[in-house]
């Protein structure tokens, strides 16, 4: 048996993947507040999930695109947490590539440019990615948490820095800023230009030829900060997680998380199942015993509670009732665990804890409760 | 006051990932086709769950049946375009869709909305035509939606002539519509889920033209402990007099204490959600289907409780 915390050991960035709605966030969070208190190193937690309740949590009015450090975690450690923000993120890396403030400006001032930042296709996940290899050179902290976008079936923000690479590269953007460049259209383009000309309109071809013209200026860095991110995410002292519940969704796009990263030779250190019902709601004596309860006389109980009769047999009924719903889900879960502990990916039981964790105490301990969770290593 | 789910012929379901946005799609689509409407449920987000939902193989862009009523298919943006310039521009393409549609694909990716417009084209014109009676789009996530819904404004102000741009008139005359179109915001009762509901909703007044139809809370537990009867079920747990003292019995008490919980969140979600939207919105409460683990078998059980809500 190993621990989480074993497992994460001297990892400098842990990436956590997985679907939405599963406590990926919190759960992120929740083992920075654990390595900075169990250890002595400096940790940042970057969190794509606006939630209040986490900034709540940490005692902060907001978490915003700087890092912000959180006090009294109750360590040796110190945790900050930062929020992406993509549009300033995005603005921050065209400054920074740009050829000279001039081009820098006319891309930030261009229509499309300020469409595209918001709604580019991954534009969101190159920049986490991106944001993420700024901060690695920055070397300010010796662990990065990266809680990614909860994307569905997709690991877009590991592509996402080749795509740019090939989409700068690409024969198709030749086509289209050729003309603009003075050049001849060439043949393979005509068509593409006619048909684009009859649809889009002439001028809107235009603006799209413009701005990639201007981008076309930042190729070189681009590229190389793509292949520079792609080395950093295949690194040993890289280290990712899948997080789900149990429910069979989760469970399915945890499976294509981990088949997909494991394809691409990334070290997938542990699968952590979050929110699993207590595991006495499924123990086999507990059918037993319900049963004899059903049948049970109930004076003792009278006397005790001070409740009638009537009262304890309803209320008695209804936790059975109850009982019998929740031992269904308990039941399947306690089945896909046993499951899933047959493959070569540790996993993490994490039981669902009492209260939603709206401050640093429910925080910490879930933070604990993951650190101290043992999984079976393969060699 | 909002027109009834019934009368809508074209509804968006939307919805944070794992809210089970998809299954209630699914459930609403079969429910309104169970109710004799001619019904086309559209995937845009993810293919893969619908066809689950019906155990169906994968599914394509051209139509397959369900039943007599319901129809299925999954959004491709290049069978769209294909079948748009098929309509629209009478284009000789069998030959020449490949370095097209690459093209295409290539100004998509920069130019906003021209990907989108493909998609609510496509559902829009198929309202139009009158195919069938109500088309039912499983709807990329809450954050995209508005996206989506937004694409022909997002063109209009980018595209200033072209085919495209006269193209945008009669969707949003649809999509406008608040007797034929509408979003279903589809959430559970925890925070996070609701607090983008929320956003969602304000997005889609100020963003878009289209209108909210109702918000559905999924899998709400329930309760069978009755209200007074909570102090004596928390007597019990701390006091476990006999017959309740059996140590078997832990998991009896493990199982109410996480239901409570399940309650009081559920509890404090639902009157956040409901101080934060209009009185006139309806709120559909969908109860977690216990017993049912197909996706197949849950699309039924949800579809039998929407059945009264369209009925």
């Amino acid at each position: 048996m190993t621990t989480l915390g074993d497992v994460i050991g001297t990892s400098k960035v842990v990436i956590t993947c997985g679907p939405g709605g599963i406590g990926k966030t919190t759960c992120a969070a929740a083992l920075g507040v654990a390595v900075a208190r169990s250890t002595e190193r400096r940790v940042l937690v970057v969190t794509v999930d606006p939630a209040r309740r986490l900034a709540d949590a940490l005692g902060l009015g907001g978490i915003g695109n700087d890092a912000t450090v959180v006090h009294d975690v109750g360590g040796a450690g110190e945790l900050s947490v930062a929020m992406l923000d993509t549009k300033a993120s995005w603005d921050a890396l065209i400054r920074r590539h740009a050829p000279d403030a001039t081009t820098a400006q006319r891309i930030l001032d261009n229509a499309l440019y300020q469409n595209i930042t918001g709604r580019f296709i991954q534009s969101h996940d190159y920049i986490a990615m991106e944001r993420l290899h700024e901060l690695v050179e920055q070397d300010l902290y010796d662990l990065i948490i990266v809680d990614t976008p909860p994307t569905r079936n997709a690991l877009d923000f590991l592509d996402a820095p080749s795509r740019m690479a090939d989409f700068f590269s690409s024969r198709l953007l030749r086509w289209l800023i050729a003309p603009a460049r003075g050049g001849v259209v060439g043949f393979a383009a005509r068509p593409f230009s006619q048909i684009a000309d009859k649809i889009l309109g002439g001028q809107f071809v235009g603006d799209i030829t413009e701005f990639f013209l201007l981008l076309n200026t930042m190729y070189d860095g681009f590229v190389q900060r793509a292949r520079e991110v792609e080395m950093l995410l295949a690194h040993d002292d890289t280290s990712f997680l899948v997080i789900s519940t149990l429910e069979s969704v989760p469970v399915t796009e945890a499976e294509f998380f981990v088949r997909e990263l494991s394809e691409r030779h990334l070290n997938v250190r542990g699968w952590i199942l979050n929110r699993v019902l207590p595991p006495s709601i499924a123990s086999d004596d507990l059918a037993n015993a319900m049963d004899s309860l059903s049948h049970a006389e109930l004076a003792a109980a009278v006397d005790a509670t001070g409740a009638d009769d009537a009262s304890l047999r309803r209320v008695r009924d209804a936790l059975v009732s109850n009982t019998r719903r929740w031992r269904d889900v308990a039941l399947a879960e306690r089945q896909q665990t046993q499951q899933l502990q047959s493959r070569d990916v540790p996993v993490f039981t994490i039981p669902t804890l009492d209260g939603e964790i709206s401050e640093l105490a429910g925080l910490t301990l879930l933070g604990d409760v993951l650190y101290g969770a043992e999984g079976v290593v393969k060699s | 006051m909002t027109p009834p789910l019934r009368q809508r012929r074209l509804l968006f379901v939307t919805g944070k990932g794992g809210v089970g946005k998809t299954t209630i799609a699914a459930g609403l689509a079969r429910a309104m086709a169970s109710a004799g409407r001619r019904v086309l449920l559209c995937s845009v987000d993810d293919r893969s769950d619908l066809a689950d939902a019906f155990s169906l193989p994968p599914l394509r862009f051209e139509p397959v049946r369900v039943d007599q009523y319901l129809s299925v298919m999954a959004m491709d943006t290049e069978a769209s375009l294909r079948e748009y310039l098929k309509i629209y521009l009478k284009l000789p393409i069998v030959g020449r869709i490949g370095p097209v549609a690459a093209a295409f694909d290539f100004v998509a990716t920069a130019a906003p909305g021209v990907r989108e417009i493909l998609t609510i084209g496509k559902v829009c014109y198929e309202v139009r035509e009158e195919h069938y009676d109500t088309v039912i789009v499983d709807a990329p996530a809450t954050g995209h939606v508005t996206g989506y819904l937004a694409a022909p404004q997002a063109l209009q102000s980018l595209v200033r002539v072209g085919l495209i741009r006269s193209q945008t008139d009669w969707m949003l005359q649809i999509l406008s519509d608040e007797s034929l179109t509408g979003v279903i915001a589809v959430t559970t009762a925890e925070e996070m889920p609701v607090s983008e509901t929320l956003q969602l909703l304000t997005a889609i007044r100020q963003d878009t033209t289209t209108h909210a139809a109702a918000v559905v809370v999924n899998r709400v537990v329930s309760d069978i402990l009755v209200p007074r009867d909570e102090a004596l079920a928390q007597q019990l747990a701390t006091q476990r007099p006999s017959p309740f003292d059996d140590p078997r019995l832990d998991g009896l008490f493990a199982a109410e204490r996480f239901a409570a919980q399940r309650r009081e969140v559920s509890r404090e979600h639902l009157n956040v959600l409901r101080d934060g939207i209009p009185s006139t919105l309806p709120v559909i409460i969908q109860p977690y289907c216990f017993g049912a683990t197909t996706s197949a078998a849950i699309v039924a059980d949800v579809a039998a409780s929407l059945a009264e809500e369209i009925s």
